[in-house]
């Protein structure tokens, strides 16, 4: 009796469509999120991740609409980033059906927020998006740094001791993501999976990269307790989350 | 035969609307409300539980919860509890070293679960023993779980002959810890099954069918 690896498919929603780009750029049209949704959680997903891409608020209020539409028939965790800087986002996020929140920038920019937003509703709804690029900079002993923006912009903050103050601030759980890898379909960046690992305690969810099932396992041996991909699932076979979870399964790991 | 009336208990916790809709879903009459009338006269009360066990407690004392909750249980009317909403039966929780008086239905402390990750997050199985109804035809299915803090030890002394001790359903992370406790009118799960896909929506299904 163990706690299974969870498999999460990731909706980048941009005006109410699902996208997906490589390095985060030249964005490709993948679907209607509220379907995809669906499709996902019928195929065996074991949570859904929605990253709101776009800036705009009018934008935003869309994607609002697609998390509450999706929260009232599929039955499965949902988690929602993009834009999310207080408790009020929070709170309107929670409301409008989701049961995690995800934060990357605002908490960068203040780290106190990540102390307000789980000393008020609990560690399990928030969790830090750490975006990281790997650097040759002495500044970042880790070798790999905290982006934000989507990647665009470096902060010369170094990123396991990011992932560590974050865990300390009480977040329940990080989704890092890899910069490099990302779009990539080469695979998972494994030693910075190692290194968030052996610097914290919270579950840990692994992105970036993936670009075939055989890729997932050497994720869950460097130390993820959950993986998340985009593309293998949006572009990928229909049954491509079957496929992840065999995978996993055949390399000696619980799935549900 | 008319929908059962459910009344899922509004004091500030969480996402209650997902348990609304899963309730919807098998098919309950649902209302969302902490009003007296509303608590009372429902045919199940769900009482969600999310955040601290401090704050779930002192939310529970705004809305007069822990005073209805005590009498449909008294008058032998289901009550589910669910994460949070099952810690808080229980004597007393111990979160950053604050302790926090529960409503002790049940003897037992709530503490920090001493595994290599935590929170507990994600899909996990339970032990559920043969003469319980709230897991009938989904014994080996995996629930959703979200939480850093649980029941570890079970100390319930049948003290009469006709009494039938509660039923207890054990899971395991880093050691075990109560999944959940069947007890006359009195239901609690610590893992979210409004959040459990169909494996949730069949335990709501058994809950739902044993209400009147």
């Amino acid at each position: 009796m163990t706690v299974a690896i969870r498999v999460i498919p990731c909706l980048d929603v941009d005006a109410g469509r699902v996208v997906k780009g490589v390095n985060f750029e030249d964005l490709r049209d993948a679907g209607d999120p509220v379907e995809l949704a669906h499709r996902y959680d019928r195929a065996g997903a074991d949570e859904l991740t929605f990253l709101d891409v776009t800036a705009s608020s009018s934008n935003r209020d869309t994607t609002f609409d697609v998390v509450a539409q999706t929260a009232e028939e599929v039955f499965i965790p949902l988690t929602v980033g993009g834009g999310v800087r207080q408790i009020s986002d929070v709170d309107r996020l929670l409301r409008f059906g989701a049961d995690k929140a995800s934060i990357n920038t605002a908490a960068v920019a203040r780290p106190q927020v990540i102390d307000e937003i789980t000393s008020h509703f609990g560690s399990q709804v928030l969790v830090l998006s750490l975006d990281a690029r790997r650097t040759h900079d002495a500044s970042t002993p880790s070798g790999y740094e905290v982006t934000t923006h989507g990647g665009r912009k470096g902060t010369g903050i170094d990123a396991v001791a990011w992932a560590r103050e974050a865990a300390d601030r009480g977040v329940g759980e990080i989704l890092l993501n890899s910069i490099d890898a990302d779009g990539t379909k080469q695979g998972f960046d494994l030693a910075m999976i190692r290194a968030v690992r052996a610097a914290v305690k919270v579950p840990l969810i692994a992105s970036g990269g993936a670009g075939e099932p055989a890729h997932f396992p050497p994720a869950v041996e460097a130390g993820a307790d959950a993986v998340l991909a985009a593309s293998v699932f949006h572009f990928g076979p229909v049954n491509a989350i079957a496929e992840v979870k065999k995978a996993i399964r055949d390399a000696g790991f619980p799935v549900r | 035969m008319s929908a059962p009336k459910v009344t899922v208990l509004d004091y500030g916790s969480g996402n209650i609307r997902s348990a609304v809709r899963a309730l919807e879903h098998v098919g309950a009459d649902v209302t969302l409300s902490a009003a007296p009338e509303d608590v009372l006269n429902a045919d199940g009360l769900l009482v969600p539980g999310v955040g601290a066990f401090a704050a779930v407690m002192q939310g529970l004392k705004d809305v007069d919860g822990l005073r209805m909750i005590g009498r449909r249980v008294a008058g032998g009317r289901s009550v589910l509890g669910i994460c949070v909403g099952l810690q808080v039966l229980f004597e007393e929780g111990v979160e950053h070293g604050v302790r926090t008086e529960g409503m002790g239905e049940w003897p037992g402390r709530v503490e920090r679960l001493k595994a290599d990750v935590v929170p507990h997050m994600g899909w996990n199985t339970v032990q559920a023993p043969q003469e319980s109804t709230l897991f009938e035809g989904i014994r080996d299915e995996r629930f959703y779980f979200v939480h850093s803090y649980g029941v570890q030890d079970w100390n319930f002394d049948v003290t009469q002959p006709a009494m039938r001790p509660p039923i207890v359903t054990w899971s395991t992370h880093g050691g075990p810890f109560i999944a959940a406790v069947e007890n006359g009118p009195l239901t609690a799960t610590q893992f979210h099954p409004e959040k459990s896909g169909d494996a949730g929506a069949q335990l709501l299904r058994n809950w739902i069918n044993g209400l009147r």
